[in-house]
């Protein structure tokens, strides 16, 4: 299912999981392990902050016998990324009919 | 797409009225509704109001937004806040010799109004840049 956009902000509104996430998606797959060490933050924080990553489609888990592995799914991010494009087309069709007002009313 | 641009949008259009009716049709509520979205917006710095759009699927259509400035014929704006994603829209007016040369600049990832991203604020834009990257990486 696909996440809103207000998990995916509400997911990177935090700083660290911000940083968890830039880092997956600069050095590529890591295990929990590996970012907790990264990290400044305990183990059990960062899997709590992985967990709400992947609840809002951010990251993927792959288990591989007792390591677990994360990595980042991009397209993910679109929503945000597109914020621009989306409010673009909405600003322009919306001074189209602006000016249909503007030669509407009285002077 | 550059970090400027990420930011801010900005759009420009030069109307055949002036700048007097042009700020009616921004600041009246009934006008407002017939171009924009229905709102119970006032002119007044410090009033708290709602755009409503349509509801959609993951989304109220409530637009959460505070009159910020109000310059009469010259300058409004007002925070625009929905899905998470806290704005301002900014408008100029300026008159020229046919009409109105209006500005809509709607900017920010801040995070003012909004308590759940409080500290996001100084770090989005950035984030976002970096993320540009690797989402163009992509393709």
């Amino acid at each position: 299912m696909a996440a809103t956009s207000t998990q995916i902000f509400a997911a990177l509104g935090d700083p660290t999981r911000r940083a968890i996430f830039e880092r997956l998606s600069r050095d590529g797959e890591q295990t929990v392990r590996v970012l907790t060490d990264k990290s400044h933050v305990s183990q059990p924080a960062v899997s709590k902050h992985l967990g709400v990553l992947k609840r809002a489609g951010l990251v993927r888990a792959r288990h591989s016998g007792r390591q677990t592995h994360y990595r980042v799914q991009p397209k993910a991010l679109a929503p945000l990324v597109d914020w621009i494009s989306h409010y673009s087309r909405f600003w322009h069709e919306r001074f189209d009919r602006l000016e249909n007002l503007l030669d509407r009313m009285e002077p | 797409m550059n970090t400027a641009a990420t930011r801010t949008l900005v759009i420009e259009k030069e109307f055949a009225h002036s700048p007097e009716k042009v700020w009616r049709a921004l600041t009246q509520g009934a006008l407002i509704k017939e171009w924009l979205m229905d709102n119970d917006f006032q002119p007044v710095v410090g009033h708290r109001f709602t755009f409503r759009a349509t509801p959609v699927a993951n989304w109220s259509g409530v637009i959460n937004s505070e009159v910020l400035v109000v310059e009469p014929n010259e300058r409004l704006s007002y925070s625009w806040g929905s899905l998470g994603l806290e704005t301002s829209v900014v408008w100029t007016l300026v008159a020229t010799k046919t009409g109105t040369l209006l500005r809509m600049e709607q900017s920010g990832f801040g995070s003012d109004q909004d308590a759940a991203y409080k500290g996001a604020k100084y770090g989005w834009t950035k984030f976002i840049g970096n993320m540009e990257r690797v989402v163009g990486g992509l393709q």
